[in-house]
């Protein structure tokens, strides 16, 4: 986001520190993470350490503060998907993207990450796909899934 | 005021209402085992090591957050009590590195001592320390994170005491990690390298980073000529690394045993905190008559440079606001500049010969001392910076009976040092020393206090202010004539903040501001022995007044080394000679990439 952009949404909703989970949502809106320019600049609006905005922006996993690929792919970590197989997904997952938790394709395309509970115990393993959950994933499913992201 | 009583251990104790039970215990001599608390933060409740037991509550209760209230009856060291301990300082060493022999918090880490408290051997929990490699990129600090038990003081003390927030508690869960912004190394974070993180970290997950190898180093090679000086907070604090009861004054018995350490030449940095008076007292006359008398537009008010941490938070966080920042060196660099050049003439050494080592209560003058501008002898000025504990160190190490030195005095010249240079070491300290010759030079007279001491400036507040007024001041300053000079004194960065919003706003009503980083000034710095308490730090201040108050000479203009330095090498205050070798400017550190 621009200078001017971060100033419009810090207007939008003023500088209240309980505005800050809705500002630092809408300026990752536009390239999906918060650059260290908007953090700091959040920062100063808010009279806080640009340390604090990252501390409070590190918290969420859908508050990214690096840069990702096109398609973001977050596993669930937590215990339900854990038990239902998700290892399986996850191995899946980084032969057919030849990448490791955390890190994005060459072609940056894909990043892959873990995630906490998304409420999709019942269905589990689950995964989201930027803002699409996919539940009940077996390592077959995954494969067509990819496929299609690769097409788009 | 509304009390509470309890029985804590079948013992009755009576509180204030509002009081934990910790406080509590306290109070009828019981002690409970803490590693999150700590008197100057306020309480986490994070560690739950100082669980107690209440009769008839199903839980335990962690005694650090919960309140004291009628009628309870505390239990303190039940078997329950004592597992329930035992087993949260194995969950605590399963996500902790302990590599205790190599470890420089070694002896004095409270995780280490708790466990050997409580019998914890070989714990059945997988280990999950932090694996992410040592961050030794600052001159100051080493941060340690696979040592961090996630205690969060050092969080709380950046924030609450410091007002800076370099260090925050980042991710969550199990991920949780004490990180700066975006998790830099710390050089390029926004930190002032104040070091009250490392002097609150219970564990080695904060250090200062050690120089004493090279300065052993230095003292073996024949070749060099090691000179040491040290800052006036160093004396009341060094006792207690050996053995000796917070507040004891160890001046003389310390210049006997950096000699017999083999430091070439023992000089005081009190020495140059009396330069300072004299460079930064007439920088503030200069203000004044440039204001008052010539009408010319100035910024007031003047504020102290004696502290790095401070400096270095004004370039981070009022980049804006630098001209107001006093444009004196530290003592510490001003003696630097001076030992390669005047003192070397004097003694006939070869400057490139000399090691430069100064001994200091701080972390921050590690990172002072390696700032690109503080070359002006045409060397380093100063070349190694340790702190209270690592000269404490050296001592042990040396196999000296301190208590039983015999005590002896600095090395002339640049070792006469007077009593408003030894309170520099206490805030207020520097303000102080100031009026005392300011006055003096305006007026022809002492200042108006008993004793010189101006206790108005004194005390433990946060932010102090005091005005004194100039009344029959001599002819060369009959402007100033009935003027209030109004002073403040901040310590703790947090304070040093709200004094600085006015000072943004233009809005600030003061001449003269004096801030210091660390709680209470330099006697609290991140380089004094551990552990720190406001209890601590009232012996140490107590002990910084007394050692004034036996002082033969009490007023910087009075040291007769600085009249000496002036009439044979600086001429005059602030003459060119000073405005090369003692005087400095600022640098902006935008944080905005």
């Amino acid at each position: 986001m621009t200078k001017d952009d971060v100033a419009e949404v810090i207007k939008t909703h003023g500088t209240e520190r309980t505005n800050l989970l809705p500002v630092l949502q809408d300026v990752a809106a536009t390239h999906r993470f918060l650059t260290e320019e908007d953090l700091v600049r959040v920062a100063r609006a808010f009279k806080i350490s640009a340390a604090e905005v990252y501390s409070v922006a590190s918290f969420y996993s859908l508050l990214e503060t690096q840069p990702r690929g096109r398609f973001v792919i977050r596993v669930c970590r937590t215990i339900s998907c854990s038990m239902s197989g998700k290892g399986n997904i996850l191995t899946k997952l980084k032969e057919i993207l030849g990448i490791d938790l955390g890190e994005t394709t060459p072609d940056k395309r894909f990043s892959l990450l873990e995630t906490n509970c998304m409420g999709w115990c019942a269905e589990g393993p689950s995964m989201l796909i930027n803002d699409t959950v996919y539940s009940h994933l077996t390592p077959e499913k995954v494969v067509e899934i990819i496929k299609e992201y690769r097409e788009r | 005021m509304e009390k509470v009583s309890l029985t804590i251990n079948g013992i009755n104790v009576e509180v204030r209402k509002g009081s934990t039970l910790l406080e509590a215990a306290k109070k009828a001599g019981i002690r409970i085992p803490t590693l999150c608390h700590h008197p100057d933060l306020v309480p986490a409740g994070n560690c739950r090591l100082c669980v107690v037991e209440q009769k008839g509550a199903p839980f335990l209760l962690a005694s650090c957050t919960t309140k004291a209230a009628d009628g309870m009856e505390i239990e303190t060291n039940t078997h329950r009590v004592r597992e329930a301990r035992r087993v949260i300082l194995e969950l605590l060493l399963a996500e902790h590195n302990a590599d205790c022999i190599s470890c420089p918090a070694s002896g004095k880490c409270q995780l280490q001592s708790l466990a050997h408290e409580y019998f914890v051997q070989k714990t059945d929990f997988m280990n999950i320390a932090d694996k992410s490699p040592i961050d030794d990129s600052s001159p100051s600090i080493v941060k340690d994170d696979s040592k961090c038990i996630r205690c969060l003081r050092c969080v709380r003390t950046c924030s609450e005491l410091m007002g800076v927030s370099a260090l925050v508690s980042a991710h969550k869960g199990r991920y949780t990690k004490v990180e700066t912004l975006l998790d830099k190394p710390l050089q390029y974070a926004v930190c002032t390298m104040c070091g009250q993180c490392v002097s609150r970290c219970p564990t080695g997950a904060l250090v200062e980073k050690n120089y004493v190898n090279d300065v052993w180093r230095a003292i073996s090679d024949p070749e060099k000529f090691v000179v040491v000086q040290t800052a006036p907070s160093v004396r009341v604090g060094l006792g207690e690394m050996l053995n000796m009861a917070p507040g004891s004054i160890v001046t003389g018995k310390m210049a006997t045993a950096l000699r017999q350490l083999g430091f070439d030449a023992v000089l005081d940095t009190n020495f140059s905190a009396d330069l300072t008076i004299m460079e930064e007292g007439h920088e503030l006359l200069q203000r004044l008559t440039k204001a008052l008398r010539d009408k010319e537009k100035i910024s007031f008010p003047m504020m102290t440079s004696c502290c790095p941490a401070w400096v270095k938070f004004m370039e981070h966080e009022y980049p804006d606001q630098l001209e107001h920042i006093s444009s004196c060196k530290s003592p510490q660099q001003m003696l630097g500049a001076l030992i390669k050049t005047y003192y070397a003439q004097k003694r006939g050494i070869d400057p490139s010969k000399i090691v430069s080592v100064s001994i200091m209560p701080c972390t921050a003058k590690k990172f002072e001392a390696s700032r690109l501008e503080m070359k002006s002898s045409g060397y380093t000025d100063v070349d190694y910076v340790l702190t209270t504990r690592e000269l404490g160190h050296m001592i042990r190490q040396s196999g000296i009976w301190f208590d039983e030195l015999e005590e002896s005095t600095f090395d002339s010249p640049m070792g006469e040092g007077t009593g408003a240079a030894v309170i520099f070491g206490a805030s207020g300290g520097v303000m102080e020393a100031a009026l005392r010759t300011v006055y003096e030079v305006v007026t022809g007279r002492e200042v108006p206090f008993e004793n010189l001491n101006i206790t108005p400036l004194r005390g433990t507040d946060g932010v102090r202010a005091a005005s004194i007024r100039i009344d029959k001041p001599l002819p060369d300053w009959s402007f100033l004539e009935g003027v209030e000079v109004n002073v403040a004194i901040a310590h703790g960065l947090a304070n040093a903040r709200k004094l600085m919003d006015d000072v943004e706003k233009g809005l600030s009503p003061y001449h003269f501001i004096e801030v210091m980083a660390c709680p209470n000034g330099c006697i609290g710095g991140g380089g004094q022995p551990m552990p720190t308490s406001p209890e601590i730090r009232r012996k140490r201040t107590a002990a910084i007044y007394e050692a004034d108050s036996k002082l033969p000479r009490r007023k910087s203009h009075e040291n007769s080394e600085v009249l000496a330095l002036y009439k044979d090498f600086l001429t005059e205050p602030l003459g060119h000679r000073s405005h090369e070798l003692l005087h400095t400017h600022y640098t902006k550190r935008d944080d905005l990439p």
